[in-house]
């Protein structure tokens, strides 16, 4: 299975992305921003990190960069495309996703073990994972998600709410939710669900010595959905 | 009575977001521009209804607490 | 504008040293010169009172690639691998913009690490702070802490550790050190000393501007009436520009195009140029007019002072500026020629065609002044004679509580929850244990390191608190498993021209000294901060010591939490009773005085080796050193971190048991093991003549004192965990 990470010029989890992926046994590609063509991929990865230091809105202006057009294409063609933590800010400044990704509610980054909850396992992300609860890592300054009251029920009517924070028994409250995100949302997909944008990190969680091991599951599951 | 206030790098601080800003645009095909400095514009409401004495007030903030005089000016720009 | 006396004493200069410097020019300097003498021979760059005293130091050993004098220390680990470290302060702009201060600070240092040819892996700091009841405190340790996190995360480099103390002698005078890690190829490490004749010398990284340029000296006053306005003195960080220059760096590394490579750091262009060239026993050639400059009229003064960041200095080998230049364009960083290496071992500086100055390097460099300050020696205090009654009317148990919520001693969480400290994929071990740990990425070794200093036993001692905080980074690096190799140090000082200040500074250097040679663990860079104080009082002596340590199989690697019930906790090293200096002391009976506690360098050397032949045997399922606090702050954060009991033995010491628990005696260390190892643990104890106690055995949720007292570890954390919270929200 082909993937491709694009480096943007601050992104800083793309080696980390390339290392999981290849982990699993992807083939993956570095893809340098400025580039106009995606190679051949079955997944195309926005990674986390600070595209264009954060600076303006983070992701806004490397969602004007010249290979998010062909990954735009992509993604509107069907091609599944993730954005993690500064990928998902990218993703919601190109539209391909709904929201905003705001300041954390208690302005301060936050680098920590989180819960997510998976809504949704009708997709090629989460399809068959035998695990509804995961301990994921979050590392952000900028991950208050928010829409308008229109735009939640949509993304509620159409099941695009990928994850939510939650505890270890997987219950959804204010308490667990670590940046002020409304309804506690940490990753939502497109109408089409190809397009998956979340916070939070797998990447950092593909073996015991670190922080967990759920990203193994997340990558494993992931490549065999594809296959 | 609203007062107000924009905070601005002074004149030879370095601004990097200003700058990669103005590199962006230019990457977009606005070649017109010889420079972008980003600021911060405050609106303060303040219990007060003569304009300077709420200039004043607003300008004390400024000193005390919103700008970093080391690096940065301020402005008060206008009262409503 | 005509140079004098007075002029020179504006710039920071001693009238001798103006009058020397016109001896050794025989002439008058230039504007310009005179700005590149008082940039090159002031303390920063010369380290002309602490010279002498630094020479002392232990800097060789087996391991060690690179001692002080370039950028950073190398050490070896092994496999063809090395580890460039530094730690530097950046005190006096943090202060005055706590955020731009702490944030160029760890800018300065990574900067410092990736010239060498390596890719910072680990951000480590030592942060300092007033007392927090003062009303700046607040404000800055929240600006110190964003700034530090807003480069540091920007960057991509995890931060892996840190110390964060209060102290009312830094309320007017914080201090921030950051120390970096990076990671090298043994044969791609990149030296500052230039080569060879008609080397193209090129500038990359950001524009020049008018920051950081001396904002006292009255001279450039007199450029421009407007000096507020044109005289920012701190200057701004941009992570994001770093970010970039760190990659193209390492991209034009991966080839054979350099020959040296200098960071702009303190003193900028003058320095990196100057160091570059006097290495190299070589002069070099510049043209002003080339540098990049982000401001209109800069006149070749501001451009050789100016200390905007984010910039390099390269020597290139002839007929590599293509490509050079085309991986900066491709990072869309500038890139110009400026220069080229003469053989006239002079610095030549041209502007409009015109040369401006003309200075030969040994002059600034080796001919810098280095001054035989006077300094007073400490004498070690009269212990304390602590009533037995004080004592017992006291309850073990509000006691532990005030200390394990006292901000020294507080879970430090609300800090490192801000930095990214996973970042990278390789770390194994968080914020919050005895050090940080991070993977040699692909292999299966990993690196610790960790940050401490002990201001309060320097100020009682300085001899032997310089000792000490040696002896204690040592130990938080047996604690986790790792070989300790080398240090880096960041020594905070108050003036050095009154005697108290610099005999604090002789006699720590003297104590850093001895411990390290004793250690093997030797000094292989590191900075001096001078002038840390408000008015005529100085801060309290507070050398930062950053230890590196090697763990060969990262499976190995040992955290604080305790592991398993049942399980065994020994206390390895001698309990004494020393109350002197401790937080007990200073908490609960407002006893100031006395001397710190003692350090036996030989039980040191001994206990920590031991440990490590424990550990390497894999006896060891967690260990945590005693320091502040003593022996029952440290079983409380191993219960905290472990979720788990432990129910204390009737200790057979015959001490007052608020000695026994709360003495800061040093040497010692807690570790779990099984119960069924009791007997071949305690044989290599015997063997090697280690002082141990079975101190306890692991249970489900209590920590049990003794018949009377007893806590839960829900308790313990509530104590441990709110200070630090409730004083930021």
């Amino acid at each position: 299975m082909k993937s491709s990470v694009i480096t943007f010029p601050g992104s800083n989890c793309d080696r980390d992305m390339d290392v999981a992926l290849k982990k699993f046994g992807f083939k993956n590609k570095m893809v340098w921003h400025d580039d106009n063509e995606l190679p051949k991929s079955d997944l195309v990865v926005l990674p986390g990190g600070f595209s264009y230091g954060d600076y303006l809105r983070c992701g806004s202006m490397a969602s004007k960069s010249k290979i998010m057009q062909s990954v735009i294409n992509f993604a509107k063609s069907g091609g599944l495309v993730m954005g993690i933590c500064n990928g998902f800010q990218i993703l919601v400044e190109t539209g391909l996703v709904p929201g905003v990704l705001l300041r954390n509610k208690y302005l301060e980054f936050i680098c920590k073990n989180v819960f997510v909850k998976l809504d949704n396992k009708e997709n090629a992300y989460f399809k068959n994972l035998n695990k509804d609860i995961l301990e994921f890592h979050i590392a952000h300054n900028e991950g208050n998600y928010f829409c308008t009251k229109d735009q939640l029920k949509e993304i509620k009517d159409n099941n695009q709410i990928a994850i939510y924070y939650c505890n270890s028994e997987g219950k959804i409250e204010d308490q667990y939710n670590p940046n002020g995100s409304i309804k506690n949302i940490a990753g939502i997909f497109n109408k089409e669900k190809n397009v998956l944008g979340m916070m939070p990190h797998p990447e950092r969680m593909i073996d015991e010595s670190l922080s967990g091991e759920d990203g193994s599951l997340f990558f494993k599951n992931l490549l065999n959905n594809i296959k | 009575m609203k007062v107000s206030a924009v905070i601005t790098l002074k004149k030879d601080v370095l601004d990097p977001q200003g700058k990669v800003i103005h590199q962006a645009l230019d990457g977009m095909g606005f070649k017109n521009i010889s420079e972008v400095r980003q600021g911060k514009y405050f609106e303060i409401d303040v219990n007060e209804n003569d304009p300077s004495k709420a200039k004043a007030v607003v300008e004390d903030m400024c000193k005390k607490l919103l700008a970093n005089l080391v690096i940065e000016n301020f402005k008060i720009i206008e009262t409503q | 504008m005509e140079v004098n006396e007075q002029i020179a004493i504006d710039h920071g200069l001693k009238s001798d040293e103006y009058k020397k410097i016109c001896q050794l020019l025989k002439r008058t300097p230039n504007i310009t010169e005179l700005g590149i003498f008082s940039a090159m021979w002031n303390e920063h760059c010369s380290y002309k009172s602490s010279r002498l005293h630094l020479k002392k130091l232990p800097t060789k050993g087996k391991k060690v690639i690179q001692g002080p004098g370039e950028n950073a220390g190398v050490i070896d680990i092994e496999d063809g691998d090395a580890i460039v470290f530094k730690i530097e302060s950046h005190n006096h702009p943090s202060f005055i913009e706590p955020y731009q201060g702490a944030a160029t600070g760890v800018g300065g240092i990574m900067r410092d690490v990736f010239t060498m040819g390596a890719r910072p892996i680990a951000n480590l700091n030592s942060i300092h702070f007033g007392s927090p009841q003062h009303k700046k405190t607040k404000n800055l340790l929240r600006g110190v802490v964003h700034g530090i996190g807003g480069y540091g995360n920007c960057m991509g480099v995890p931060t892996i550790a840190g110390q964060t103390s209060f102290d009312s002698s830094y309320n007017g005078n914080i201090l921030v050190n950051a120390m970096t890690l990076g990671l090298v190829k043994k044969n791609k490490i990149f030296y500052s000393k230039a080569a060879g004749l008609n080397k193209p010398v090129i500038y990359v990284g950001s524009k020049t501007g008018r920051d950081g340029i001396h904002g006292a000296s009255m001279a450039s006053a007199s450029f421009d009436e407007k000096i507020e306005e044109k005289k920012p003195t701190v200057q701004v960080g941009d992570p994001f520009t770093e970010k970039l220059l760190l990659e193209a760096c390492l991209e034009l590394m991966a080839g054979d195009s350099i020959i040296a490579i200098q960071d702009m750091g303190a003193a900028g262009l003058t320095s990196s140029s100057i160091e570059m060239a006097s290495k190299g026993n070589l002069g070099i050639e510049i043209d002003l007019n080339k540098v990049p400059c982000r401001e209109t009229k800069m006149t070749p003064y501001e451009i050789m002072l100016s200390e905007s960041q984010e910039r390099m200095l390269i020597v290139l080998e002839n007929g590599k500026e293509e490509t050079a230049k085309k991986i900066f364009d491709k990072w869309n960083l500038d890139f110009a020629v400026i220069g080229k290496t003469t053989n006239s071992k002079n610095i030549e500086l041209f502007f409009n065609q015109e040369q401006v100055t003309k200075i030969p390097v040994n002059i600034l460099v080796e001919n810098s002044p280095m001054y035989d300050r006077k300094w007073k020696k400490s004498k070690l205090p009269k212990k304390n004679k602590i009533k037995n009654e004080v004592l017992k009317e006291l309850k073990i148990k509000d006691v532990l509580k005030k200390i394990l919520s006292n901000q020294n001693i507080c879970s430090k969480e609300w800090i490192w929850q801000q930095y990214d400290h996973t970042v990278m994929g390789d770390t194994i071990q968080k914020p919050g244990g005895d050090s940080g740990v991070v993977r040699v990425h692909g292999t299966n070794k990993a690196v610790a390191a960790s940050v401490d200093s002990s201001a309060v036993y320097c100020w009682a001692h300085p001899l032997t608190g310089g000792k000490q905080v040696v002896a204690e980074s040592w130990r938080n690096l047996i604690s986790v498993g790792a070989t300790p190799i080398a240090i880096t140090n960041c020594l905070n000082f108050g003036s050095p021209e009154k005697e108290d200040n610099m005999g604090e500074f002789v006699e720590c250097v003297q104590g850093i000294g001895e411990a390290s040679k004793y250690l093997n663990f030797p000094v292989v860079s590191g900075n001096v901060s001078f002038y840390n104080q408000t008015k005529e009082v100085g801060i309290k002596p507070t050398p930062s010591i950053g230890g590196v340590g090697l763990i060969k199989d990262y499976k190995k690697m040992i955290s604080m939490d305790l592991k398993e019930i049942d399980n065994l906790v020994l206390i390895i090293g001698k309990t004494e009773g020393h109350i002197d200096q401790s937080l007990f002391a200073r908490t609960i009976l407002d006893e100031k005085n006395g001397p710190p506690p003692e350090v036996n360098l030989f039980n040191e050397k001994n206990n920590g080796e031991s440990i490590l032949n424990l550990i390497d045997k894999e006896y060891v399922k967690s260990a945590h050193d005693i320091s502040l606090g003593g022996l029952l702050v440290a079983i409380s954060k191993m219960c905290i971190k472990g979720n788990k009991g432990i129910k204390i033995n009737k200790s057979k010491n015959l001490m007052n048991e608020i000695e026994y628990f709360f003495s800061e005696d040093q040497g010692r260390y807690l570790i779990e093991i099984n119960k069924e190892d009791l007997k071949e643990v305690t044989k290599i104890l015997d063997k090697n003549s280690v002082y141990y106690e079975e101190f306890g055995i692991i249970t489900k949720n209590d920590i049990i004192i003794n018949e009377k007292t007893k806590l839960t570890i829900d308790e313990l954390k509530s104590y441990y965990t709110s200070w630090l919270a409730k004083y930021m929200s």
